[in-house]
């Protein structure tokens, strides 16, 4: 007993372990509640788009020295928008719209940073650096994760109709417009608020995977969100002690046993995993 | 008649409506319809019924011409909560984690704070509409759960708690047995008689005039609208869908030795009715011209069907 206690105190003498938890909680909580959204709406790719938009995004910040946040913010609602746009006014359908402009606004953001040289590294973008979150950070993330979970939160029933059957929502009068549009601001804000733990390339799974595990769980959204959260919060700190005594990559770790999570899901469901389905298929 | 704030009515001011591909999907289109009625959409795929829905609820906004509910225009009608609709079953994901009484609750939003915190009076709405339905019983069963009828029941109760006015359906029939066809136009009787509008796009020709007493001819403009024992006519039904029906026509010669010349005919949408007479089964017109027809015994009659389930 004393010996597991060691082994969760121990990492977290280190002031830089105690920050990293914390940021790994954060951005799981968000991410979860997030993901429920993403999951049901089909929006998963969304989600992929947005977050390899932003690169250019910062990369732009930074020769202008504005904040990399609001570069980064900028360049994913660019990218959803600008989605928005090319569909409504053409015949392509959204996937291949989006796969264009997210690898297209990746790449223009790889040319820039390898002319501009930034001090930022790209694996810290890509792949984020939670072992170096400094409390500035943390405050910055904490209020945008803040603000995003208590708009979805107060806003769940809205959002959760609109995903469901958008043209009943329209008909009683919901602005679907704005719901969409505000969705895509807090798509952009949850990854920018990811970005520094597990970066862009990570913080996919993130949006997808919890959300995901949920919904092979639970027939009822309001129980979606709390196994999305829980899961979520769940790998965050398994992950942060996992990697610190693995010597892994903290983001990675996290999203290895997220990945795991899943997988169990998808065997074990209580109604939808395959060995459920094995066993009725079996007794019929 | 129920007390309604507004009276119902639906008025379509010829309207165009062209997508920004530049396909013009409905032309001059005009009709108008007040309290109490339902009535019928008629036409092909593609002849502009969901278009048309569309700019009913606003989706897509008219080059010309204009759309007005109960007097107001469109967005001002839809902020009223007065409009309800009812999706296709196809529109539909039947795997979302939502449970029968929290998509009838979706019904109550109009009528709840921001927060959507049910009050007594919704949960109350929401037990009444679903008794009306006769699906108290499947409350708490996930949506996917449940049969064709039972879906279309669950988003009927749904515009029921939602106390809406004017309410659009979109085929209501469709992977419905006959029982629930027949209790969901009972209902929708029902609504008719407290004084509420419905319109309904359907390809379920049978049951128009069963249930409908207004019924609209489409093919990207209102051929003709009005009260269907007018315009529910054979020369109609040939405009509005050209020769993409189904006929079958069974001559006077074929049923019977005597003089008697008029004949049975069996018009059908989507679906080729099946048409015996005795124990033979007949062709339709198109099939008749290559083979010879059959001989029918003498003491028979004539069954028609449609296949429910898709």
């Amino acid at each position: 007993m004393a010996e597991l206690f060691e082994y969760l105190t121990e990492p977290m003498q280190y002031a830089f372990m105690q920050r990293a938890l914390l940021m790994a909680i954060l951005v799981g909580l968000v991410c979860a509640v997030f993901s429920c959204f993403l999951v049901l709406k089909g929006w998963s790719l969304m989600g992929d788009a947005v977050s390899h938009a932003v690169l250019p995004g910062i990369v732009i910040a930074y020769i202008l020295a504005i904040p990399l946040s609001i570069g980064a913010f900028i360049g994913g609602l660019f990218c959803a928008v600008a989605t928005g746009y090319v569909k409504d006014n053409s015949r392509l359908k959204e996937d291949a719209i989006m796969g264009i402009i997210f690898s297209g606004m990746f790449a223009l953001g790889l040319v820039i940073y390898l002319k501009v040289q930034p001090e930022i590294h790209l694996d810290h973008i890509l792949f984020g650096n939670i072992l170096g979150v400094q409390a500035a950070d943390l405050w910055e993330t904490g209020i945008i994760c803040a603000a995003t979970l208590g708009l979805i939160v107060v806003r769940r029933h809205d959002l959760l109709l609109y995903c469901f059957d958008q043209a009943y929502a329209r008909a009683i009068g919901l602005p679907v417009k704005l719901i969409h549009y505000a969705l895509l601001v807090a798509l952009s804000l949850t990854i920018v608020a990811s970005l520094k733990a597990v970066g862009v390339i990570l913080v996919i799974a993130m949006l997808i995977a919890p959300g995901a595990i949920a919904y092979l769980l639970t027939n009822r959204f309001s129980h979606m969100l709390l196994i999305s959260s829980v899961v979520a919060v769940g790998s965050s700190v398994a992950g942060v002690f996992v990697s610190f005594y693995l010597d892994a990559d903290t983001g990675a770790t996290i999203i290895l046993i997220q990945t795991f999570i899943f997988i169990l899901a998808f065997l074990f469901a209580p109604t939808s995993g395959i060995l459920r389905k094995k066993i009725v298929s079996q007794n019929s | 008649m129920a007390k309604f704030i507004y009276n119902p009515s639906l008025e379509v001011n010829d309207i165009t409506v062209t997508y920004n591909n530049g396909h013009t999907a409905i032309y001059d289109a005009s009709f108008s319809l007040s309290a109490g009625t339902i009535c019928a959409l008629v036409g092909v795929n593609g002849s502009g019924k969901s278009t048309l829905f569309k700019s009913i609820m606003g989706f897509v906004k008219p080059v010309k011409g204009s759309v007005t509910l109960s007097g107001m225009p469109v967005l001002t009608a839809l902020k009223q909560n007065i409009v309800s609709y009812v999706p296709q079953a196809e529109d539909v994901d039947w795997n979302f984690p939502v449970l029968v009484e929290d998509v009838v609750m979706m019904g109550r939003f109009g009528h709840m704070n921001f927060m959507r915190i049910p009050k007594k009076k919704d949960k109350l709405a929401v037990r009444d509409a679903l008794e009306k339905v006769g699906m108290t019983e499947y409350s708490r069963r996930q949506i996917g759960e449940l049969s064709g009828g039972q879906k279309k029941r669950v988003f009927l109760a749904r515009s029921i708690a939602q106390e809406g006015q004017i309410i659009l359906l979109d085929e209501p029939f469709t992977g419905v047995d006959v029982q629930t066809e027949l209790a969901i136009m009972k209902l929708l009787k029902q609504m008719r008689d407290e004084g509420r509008l419905m319109l309904v796009a359907t390809h379920n020709l049978g049951s128009i005039p069963d249930f409908c007493d207004h019924t609209v001819m489409l093919n990207r403009t209102i051929l003709d609208a009005g009260k269907t024992a007018d315009v529910f006519t054979p020369e109609n039904l040939e405009k509005t869908f050209g020769g993409v029906l189904r006929h079958f026509t069974l001559g006077g010669d074929e049923l019977h030795d005597d003089d008697d010349t008029r004949s049975v005919r069996v018009i059908t949408d989507d679906e080729r009715p099946l048409v015996l007479y005795g124990n033979k089964t007949q062709k339709s017109a198109a099939a008749k011209k290559s083979s010879t027809a059959n001989k029918p015994d003498a003491d028979a009659k004539i069954t028609t069907s449609k296949a429910e389930a898709k």
